[in-house]
């Protein structure tokens, strides 16, 4: 394996089979017509232009012109079928082309023809895998979301008559979004949008309420019991809330809380304050202790240094534990889908379930998926970086 | 001579600290216990009761009062009726007695033996009900012309009372619900497909997790955007990703489906989630594709704190990449990976959501959490539901201790 005349064949047969796959189903997605990789030429080729790539860049990138002359003559590395137009075949080979030498020219970088140090060949395979990493990754990542979007644009009859064509008519303006329009007028998720927004605004206030003094006495204060504690929060933490669920529902449909928005912010915040309490604590810990006893030693009383020192300097976290409760209580499904009846009382979530029936277009569905991971996809760009500090500091909760 | 040995036990400041922390923690414990512990007892409770849906409405006497025929004028006649009813087809209640108050100028004509009328209320003892009794009472009655100026006589509600025995507060126990749960095949499938699930959604996140985090371990121009894409999955609402996935595999109009075909890879539609037992595999994929960005952030983070020194030393002694990540990488990992593979191992047993929306429970998928609300609600044995959810807990303790363990060892996080 360890010869330059080996590996490069190899990994440039792998790297144009991988382009191959991605461009034939990038294509597929954006025309609608169906591209395919022709997986025995798609190696052949691509071993060729991995001994090419040996012999310099001219060399590579005739290689390269070679692939897409073939490819428009329907024997490159990908085929596609009478439906597709001519701009599509030669994008979609020019592609494969473009993109299989440009991978080429990288992986093949420090490959000699001659017998090769053991790590200029893993340096190579390395890159190759780096590179069909972010596309796999990238791929499965994007195409659900993809998906999502471009069905909610589609109408039902476009949708079954071709699965694939994910195109979307432009010339109907504003008509392609006339299933939010209809979801908004006719399903009232105007309400639910807000219902779920208040709801989870409240349980991100009642949740901080009970942490914040709980974790400064976790991580501060000593008493006996406080390894214990500290232990018991996070076994609390891994109790399943289906467990939970169904003495809930009994209790809830016995003193008529059940149904009421009232019940449904007076339980959420308990599933979030263990999480919080955890999160928070760690924080809190690594915290310098000297600031609050230079705050002691001033005069100040224990909770007036939680409130003038403690919760200033930990504005980043809690910023981060915000975030992530009310993410929790946006997402949650279980309990608004168990506790919920009265359809002017949904949360979004339990009204895009509501939309799971035959009767209702799939269309509308995906518009209701959209319109619920929008606002927090938003919220989460926006402070990634908090978001991702706080999942780190403590919290692996799925 | 000074005594110079420390003082002992605690002083009054620690005594203050201490009483201080558990003025902070009241509120969460109180919580906590209520919404917490107290299910968790009572699903223990009703695990050995035989309860189904519909008795979580106890027996209840219910009572509807109107008047039959026109009250005009002084002399006019009508009837004036109680129609009771026992709310429950086959409980009884007992002792049930009926009160209201007796409109005034109206003048009663035969009365009911086991009714009295005095002081302006008319008063009821019906003794024992049988399931499902109906008692109507009719009591003929004669206006004058003072009933004409009072309240119209159905304006006062009548009170009803009547004990029943409560299924859920009494004392029959049964230990039919485990032995139904633990009967016949179905309990070890259904455990078989849970510890499947289980094991392989968790390596499976763990290893993409890996893969990722090292993919994002070095810095380049959009490595930021690239961390919040890989994220999405994981923030996303559930419900949002688990239709895009049923729609994007759906064997009628989905898009993998036509792919597939136009790819020449399979000849006919293949119904992903519905046939045994690819239905399985595919929820295990989703398991893995939802929660593989949080194995990478943890895994990212934690390999963003390990020392370069160890790499530029391991260059300096002509380490290859892949000797690197294998010598030290690796088992500075172990730690964040054993603790990252418990816990979402315990995670992942606990999902309800993920299986429950994309098929159901169907197909054989049916796990552990899902056989709760099947049994529960779907075939209406609340008693059934509970002794599985116990089933769940006992797991979970079992997992908890190893997990602690290896905690301990670890410690961190």
């Amino acid at each position: 394996m360890r010869r330059g005349y080996v590996t490069a064949p190899v990994l440039g047969a792998l790297w144009c089979f991988v382009i191959a796959v991605t461009v034939a189903v990038a294509m597929s997605f954006a025309t609608g017509a169906a591209f395919r990789p022709a997986i025995l030429l798609s190696l052949l080729l691509g071993a060729g232009l991995g001994v090419a790539a040996l012999h310099g860049a001219m060399a590579l990138w005739g290689a390269a012109v070679v692939m897409a002359a073939l490819g428009l003559a329907g024997f490159g590395p990908m085929v596609a079928d009478d439906g597709a137009g001519l701009v599509a075949l030669v994008a979609g080979h020019g592609a494969v082309a473009l993109f299989t030498a440009l991978g080429a020219r990288t992986i093949l970088e420090e490959i000699r023809p001659g017998a090769l140090t053991r790590h200029e060949f893993e340096e190579a395979v390395i890159r190759f895998l780096t590179g069909f990493g972010y596309i796999f990754f990238t791929a499965i990542v994007l195409i659900p979301f993809y998906v999502m979007v471009m069905t909610s644009l589609k109408n039902q009859a476009a949708l079954m008559a071709n699965p694939l064509d994910f195109s979307i008519d432009l010339s109907q303006g504003w008509g392609l979004f006339s299933s939010y329009v209809e979801l908004m007028r006719d399903y009232s998720f105007g309400s639910y949008l807000w219902t779920s927004f208040y709801v989870s605004v409240l349980t991100v206030l009642i949740t901080l309420a009970f942490a914040i003094p709980g974790a400064y006495a976790v991580a501060r204060l000593r008493f006996r019991g406080q390894a214990l504690f500290s232990r018991s929060i996070l076994l609390i933490y891994m109790v399943p809330m289906i467990v939970l669920a169904l003495p809930i529902y009994i209790a809830f449909s016995m003193t008529g809380l059940r149904n009421t928005i009232f019940g449904i912010v007076l339980i959420y915040p308990v599933t979030t304050i263990p999480v919080a309490l955890y999160m928070l604590q760690g924080y809190f810990r690594g915290l310098p202790a000297e600031v609050e006893e230079a705050g002691l030693m001033d005069g100040l009383s224990r909770l007036a240094v939680i409130w003038k020192i403690t919760l200033p300097l930990s504005l980043p976290a809690l910023a981060s534990v915000s975030l992530y409760v009310f993410m929790i209580a946006w997402n949650e499904f279980l309990l608004a889908f168990m506790l919920l009846d009265d359809p002017s009382k949904y949360t979004l979530t339990r009204g895009i379930a509501s939309l799971n029936s035959s009767e209702v277009p799939r269309q509308h569905l995906m518009a209701g998926s959209v319109i619920a991971t929008v606002p927090i996809m938003v919220l989460f760009l926006g402070l990634e970086r908090f978001m991702t500090k706080g999942l780190t500091a403590g919290s692996v909760k799925g | 001579m000074t005594d110079t040995t420390p003082p002992t036990g605690t002083g009054p400041l620690a005594r203050r600290e201490a009483r201080l922390a558990w003025g902070l923690l009241f509120p969460t414990l109180a919580a906590v216990s209520l919404v917490v512990i107290l299910p968790l007892l009572a699903v223990f409770w009703i695990s050995f009761k035989p309860v189904g849906l519909a008795d979580l409405r106890p027996p209840t006497p219910i009572v509807r009062e109107d008047i039959r025929g026109d009250l005009e004028a002084a002399g006019d006649e009508a009837t004036l009726r109680y129609r009771l009813r026992n709310s429950s087809q086959d409980q009884p209640i007992l002792g049930v007695t009926l009160s209201d108050t007796w409109p005034e100028g109206l003048a009663a004509g035969e009365l009911d033996p086991a009714c009295a009328i005095a002081d302006g209320r008319l008063d009821c003892d019906f003794g024992d009900w049988e399931g499902g009794q109906r008692i109507t009472l009719q009591i003929p009655v004669t206006a004058d012309a003072s009933y004409f100026e009072g309240p119209d006589p159905t304006d006062s509600a009548p009170v009803i009372t009547g004990q029943a025995s409560n299924v859920l507060t009494n004392f029959d126990f049964t230990h039919e619900n485990f032995a139904h749960v633990f009967d016949g095949a179905e309990f070890w499938s259904v455990l078989g497909v849970t510890l499947f699930y289980t094991i392989f959604g968790t390596l499976g996140a763990l290893i993409m997790g890996l893969f990722a985090a090292l993919l994002l371990n070095k810095s380049f121009r959009g490595q930021g955007l690239l961390r919040g894409l890989y994220l999405f999955p994981y923030v996303a609402p559930v419900i949002a990703v688990a239709f895009a996935w049923i729609l994007l595999f759906d064997p009628f109009s989905g898009s993998a489906n036509a792919l597939l075909i136009r790819m020449g890879v399979s000849s006919e539609a293949i119904n992903f989630f519905g046939e045994r037992p690819l239905a399985l595999i595919m929820v295990t994929l989703f398991e893995i594709w939802r929660y593989f960005p949080l194995s990478f952030l943890f895994i990212l983070a934690r390999m963003q704190s390990i020392d370069t020194d160890m790499y530029e030393a391991a260059d300096m002694d002509g380490a290859s990449p892949f000797q690197k990540f294998r010598y030290l990488s690796l088992p500075q990992l172990l730690g964040i990976l054993s603790v990252l593979f418990l816990l979402r191992f315990i995670w992942t047993f606990n999902k309800f959501d993920d299986i429950f929306l994309l098929t159901g429970g169907n197909a054989g998928t049916r796990v552990l959490t899902v056989n709760v609300y099947e049994q529960a609600f779907a075939l209406s044995n609340i008693g059934a539901g509970a002794a599985v959810a116990v089933v769940i807990f006992c797991c979970l303790l079992l997992f908890s201790v190893f997990f602690f363990r290896v905690m301990s060892r670890e410690e961190g996080l």
